[in-house]
């Protein structure tokens, strides 16, 4: 069978030709994406469907099955709903709201259009900003009879912080207020009053409805008022922002590309600028310097390319890159560091915290980070900075963020691709926050580790062991503090360097200023951990005896270690028992209510997965679990394996 | 200078950096081959995303049995063209149970012989990444799904909780069991997929041309009757008709529209002024509202 047949197959002239001229037309076509945003029943879906329904985008099979479906579920009685177009999934169409975005696809003559149409409830506000993270313009939709909303606001800030420059004020239902001038021009009034301090590049108000399509296509005879173009009319002719040329070169890798010996090239798409054979360019994070050898591409090597371009690039000289890593042009660098300050939108329900580490991810590249500090939080009416402990679902906030690793960025202002990052929980892998850099803290890039010539090998040997952490975790009351005693004064009487850090000798001084809710609870043993750290530097054997309930926290002091320093041993008491042991008459008060956010009572206590050591205390001798934990340390190397008889005291 | 790339250009990076993006960070990707147009795009644009090495991952048909011949042949030669590692695989048990469309309507087969036969092949060899070719313009629960869409260890998509999706930064992680269903061209048209196919020369079936056929009418579908096992019912009779498909499947469950196009130029002029949409051909999506929603739900692509 000959492969390409259908090609070959001689057609009648005319209609090739005239196909042809079609698809070149095509082929001049702009493309313009825009979402639709605004309060919940401002007739975002309707309008949408009005479009596709008014281009002749809508085919009869799917008119009819609409049809159908408004007689079930419609709100407009015999009329059709064209909500119910673009409500794709069955719970929205039962409850007559928007949950996801939906994407839409149309064109005109003279454009091609993705429409991202929006969900206008607050708590699906991230799938709002899913819809504008890709989007050049903002349809804000405004219902006349309510005015600007909550949600008015919420949203255009959204659609500013995540850089959208254009903007169309969308006066819908103007049917239901007898297409006043009067209540347009108060609308228009207030938005712009607010609008002002969101640094859009244009905003076009429009008078429409959506039902009946006025303005929607072109004009209409009950707005004869309004002078502006109707709502397709704008979305045709809005000017785009070009790829600027002149937009430093960056080039994110994705994927080396290694098929054989004789080839090895960098996959990615180009950020900004652009690039060509016998360019100088330099790897980000290593400054080495190389030049372009190759663009290659399944079509042919190239001689430019420019943003937005898929390519591989083969380099003169083997340099050192993978993935995350970025090439870029020597002139203008991107910043490289550990510390920045960022906006963050927030997805999760559960709150950010600072202090916890996250996941962040930028377009091609991975680290652990931690928000070091909330500077504020932005209220979303009067965009004030409000101080805060925390930032919940769907607030925006203003951080400083410290990775382990330096990452490759620029400010988002400047750079879209590379000034943008997502944070991902590690325990449930969801997508809790995505920020938008400002810029690096200059710390990071400044201030470098002094160069010390005794270091933590040479203070352990001189004391004669390897210093590490045993972290005792567990409820109040189950022991810790006993076992770690205990296996303090064994070693002591092996001549080993120890110190106990526990709740006694930290929240009285070091930690005086913390509290019991989740935050401080996480600072607290942020610092606890930091500590530590420093005593395993200075040689010492340290026990942590803290209750310490989050995984997520002992998982960050984990990694502040290095490999095998850190030990977690889990002191295992059933609740029952901690609370009836009560040393501290502590239980008593919390179960009366009198103290607040107790872990088992009010407070949860997630126990740990995987820990070094697992002791289950009911039954035992504090003897028998000191001698549990000594095991460990000589299966971990930290002390020897001497006589049992020599343990004893 | 470079100057700004047209909408197919733009659309095309785009789905090569998507190809890229799961190269690299999954462990053991696959991508459904289910031999339609879409799936020949798909095809390409994986040729190009790693040129000049092959895509690093095997493509999977799941094969209900009741393909038309002519997407076997099709597929098998090109495999042997690209050399690509193809994979095929089919539910034992529903061949051994008989399941048929013609006797247990199309539900029953498209739960049995494809999405269940679907999960079957992605248990067996753990696959934490599936490329499908679905396409946002084909249908309103597609309309509304990620690019990279989460699914659950029971292969299940959780529609009203869906991880927001920003940018170009996708988040690729999974616990143990859980998988991502991958689609590269979810912004692209049926449009845009015949105007890429005429650019790039892109082979496909030769379903997709016009040809003398034998189809039976049956529910107000055209129905070409591929083998004996499709029985005439009383009243019904074979016809040579001029025909062609829009969209390809189970034979038994795809309708052919009549059709002289021959030729691309024809089928997109064809397309263009048609005032049907492509999966109008298709009995899945006729059963009950909300049914695409509703096998996604189940595991489907």
């Amino acid at each position: 069978m000959s492969k390409l047949a259908h090609i070959e197959t001689p057609v009648a002239q005319s209609a090739a030709e005239e196909i042809s001229a079609y698809m070149a037309e095509q082929e001049k076509k702009s493309l313009l994406r825009f979402l639709t945003c605004g309060s919940v029943d401002d007739g975002k879906s309707t309008l949408i469907g009005r479009l596709l329904y008014d281009t002749k985008l809508i085919f009869e099979d799917q008119l009819a099955a609409l049809q159908n479906d408004s007689r079930k579920h419609g709100t407009n009685g015999e009329d059709i709903d064209f909500a119910l177009l673009v409500d794709g999934l069955e719970a929205e169409r039962e409850q007559g709201i928007t949950i996801d975005v939906a994407y839409r696809f149309f064109s005109t003559p003279k454009r091609k259009f993705i429409v991202a149409d929006t969900p206008g409830h607050e708590q699906y506000t991230r799938n709002m900003a899913t819809g504008a993270s890709t989007a050049d313009l903002a349809i804000v939709l405004v219902d006349a009879r309510q005015g600007i909303l909550r949600q008015t606001r919420r949203h255009s800030f959204i659609a500013s912080l995540l850089g959208i420059r254009n903007i169309v004020l969308a006066v819908n239902k103007i049917d239901l207020v007898n297409y006043s001038q009067e209540v347009f021009e108060t609308i228009v009034k207030q938005y712009q009053e607010f609008a002002s301090e969101l640094g859009f590049k244009t905003i076009q108000a429009i008078p429409l409805s959506a039902r009946f399509g006025d303005n929607v296509i072109g004009p209409s005879e009950n707005l004869r008022w309004y002078e502006g173009p109707s709502l397709l009319q704008h979305l045709e002719n809005v000017a785009l922002d070009d790829a600027d040329t002149t937009r430093p070169f960056r080039f994110p890798v994705q994927f080396v590309n290694r098929p054989n010996l004789d080839f090895r090239g960098f996959s990615g798409t180009i950020a900004s600028g652009t690039v060509a054979p016998g360019d100088e360019i330099v790897v980000a994070k290593s400054g080495k310097a190389s030049r372009v050898k190759r663009i290659a591409t399944w079509d042919g090597d190239l001689d430019i390319a420019g943003e937005g371009q898929a390519v591989t690039i083969v380099l003169e000289d083997e340099v050192e890159v993978s993935r995350g890593n970025m090439l870029v042009s020597p002139g203008s660098r991107p910043d490289v560091a550990d510390q920045f300050a960022a906006h963050l939108v927030w997805f999760s329900e559960a709150p950010l915290i600072p202090g916890r580490s996250y996941i962040l991810r930028t377009e091609t590249d991975q680290v652990t980070a931690t928000i070091t500090d909330l500077k504020y939080r932005v209220d979303i009416n009067s965009f004030a900075q409000e101080a805060a402990k925390s930032l919940d679902l769907n607030e925006v906030g203003v951080v400083n963020i410290s990775t382990q690793e330096a990452i490759a960025f620029d400010a988002y202002k400047s750079n879209r691709s590379t000034g943008s990052f997502i944070l991902i929980d590690r325990l449930t892998n969801a997508t809790v926050g995505a920020g938008m850099i400002d810029f690096a803290l200059r710390r990071a890039s400044n201030v470098h580790w002094q160069a010390l010539d005794v270091d933590k090998s040479s203070r352990a040997s001189q004391k004669d062991q390897k210093p590490a952490v045993i972290w005792f975790t567990g409820l109040s009351g189950s022991g810790k503090s006993t076992v770690a005693n205990l296996v303090e004064k064994r070693l002591a009487a092996l001549g080993k360097h120890t110190y106990i850090l526990d709740g006694d000798n930290v929240r009285h001084g070091l930690n005086r200023d913390l509290g019991f809710t989740e935050e401080d609870r996480v600072e607290n043993i942020r610092r606890v951990g930091e500590v530590a750290k420093l005593m395993v530097d200075a040689g010492l054997i340290v026990l942590v005896s803290f209750i310490s309930p989050f995984i997520a926290e002992r998982r960050m002091v984990r990694e502040l270690l290095g490999d095998g320093e850190f030990m977690e041993v889990y002191v295992d008491t059933p609740f029952e028992e901690c609370a009836r042991r009560d040393p501290k008459g502590l239980y008593a008060k919390a179960l009366r209510g009198e103290i607040k956010n107790f872990t088992g009572v009010d407070s949860p206590y997630e126990a740990p997965e995987h820990p070094e050591l697992h002791l289950k205390t009911v039954g035992r001798t504090t003897e028998e679990l000191a001698s549990e934990v000594e095991k460990l340390l000589i299966d971990r190397g930290i002390i020897f394996n001497f006589d049992q008889s020599s343990w004893s005291i | 200078m470079t100057k700004n790339l047209t909408h197919l250009q733009r659309l095309e990076a785009e789905a090569i950096h998507i190809f890229r993006e799961v190269a690299a960070t999954f462990a053991n990707p696959v991508m459904m081959y289910s031999i339609g147009k879409d799936s020949s795009v798909m095809l390409h644009l994986a040729m190009k995303a790693f040129y000049p090495a092959k895509p690093p991952f095997p493509f999977l048909h799941i094969d209900s049995t009741w393909k038309f011949k002519e997407m076997i042949d099709f597929r098998d030669s090109e495999a042997d063209r690209l050399g690509f590692d193809l994979r095929v695989h089919s539910n034992q048990e529903g061949i051994e149970q008989g399941i048929s469309p013609f006797v247990h309507g199309s539900n029953t087969h498209t739960h049995i012989m494809k999405t269940v036969a679907l999960r079957q092949a992605l248990d067996k060899y753990g696959f934490d990444a599936a490329f499908g070719g679905a396409r946002r313009d084909e249908e309103k629960a597609r309309a509304k799904e990620r690019i990279f869409s989460f699914r659950n260890a029971q292969h299940s998509w959780d529609p009203k909780n869906q991880r927001p999706e920003m940018w170009k930064i996708y988040n690729t992680r999974i616990a143990k069991g859980e998988s991502i269903r991958v689609f590269p061209i979810s912004n692209w048209t049926e449009l845009d997929i015949w105007q890429y196919i005429m650019q790039e020369n892109i082979p496909i079936v030769p379903l997709y041309f016009a040809a003398k056929r034998p189809v039976v009418e049956r529910d107000g579908m055209l129905i070409m009757r591929d083998d004996e096992r499709m029985q005439l019912l009383p009243g019904e009779v074979l016809q040579e008709k001029m025909v062609r498909f829009r969209t390809l499947g189970c034979y038994p469950l795809t309708g052919a529209v009549e059709s002289d196009a021959a030729t691309l130029p024809e089928i997109v002029s064809e397309m263009l002024v048609s005032r049907t949409s492509e999966r109008q051909g298709r009995m899945i999506d006729r059963d009950e509202a909300g049914s695409m929603e509703k096998k996604k739900r189940e595991g489907y692509f």
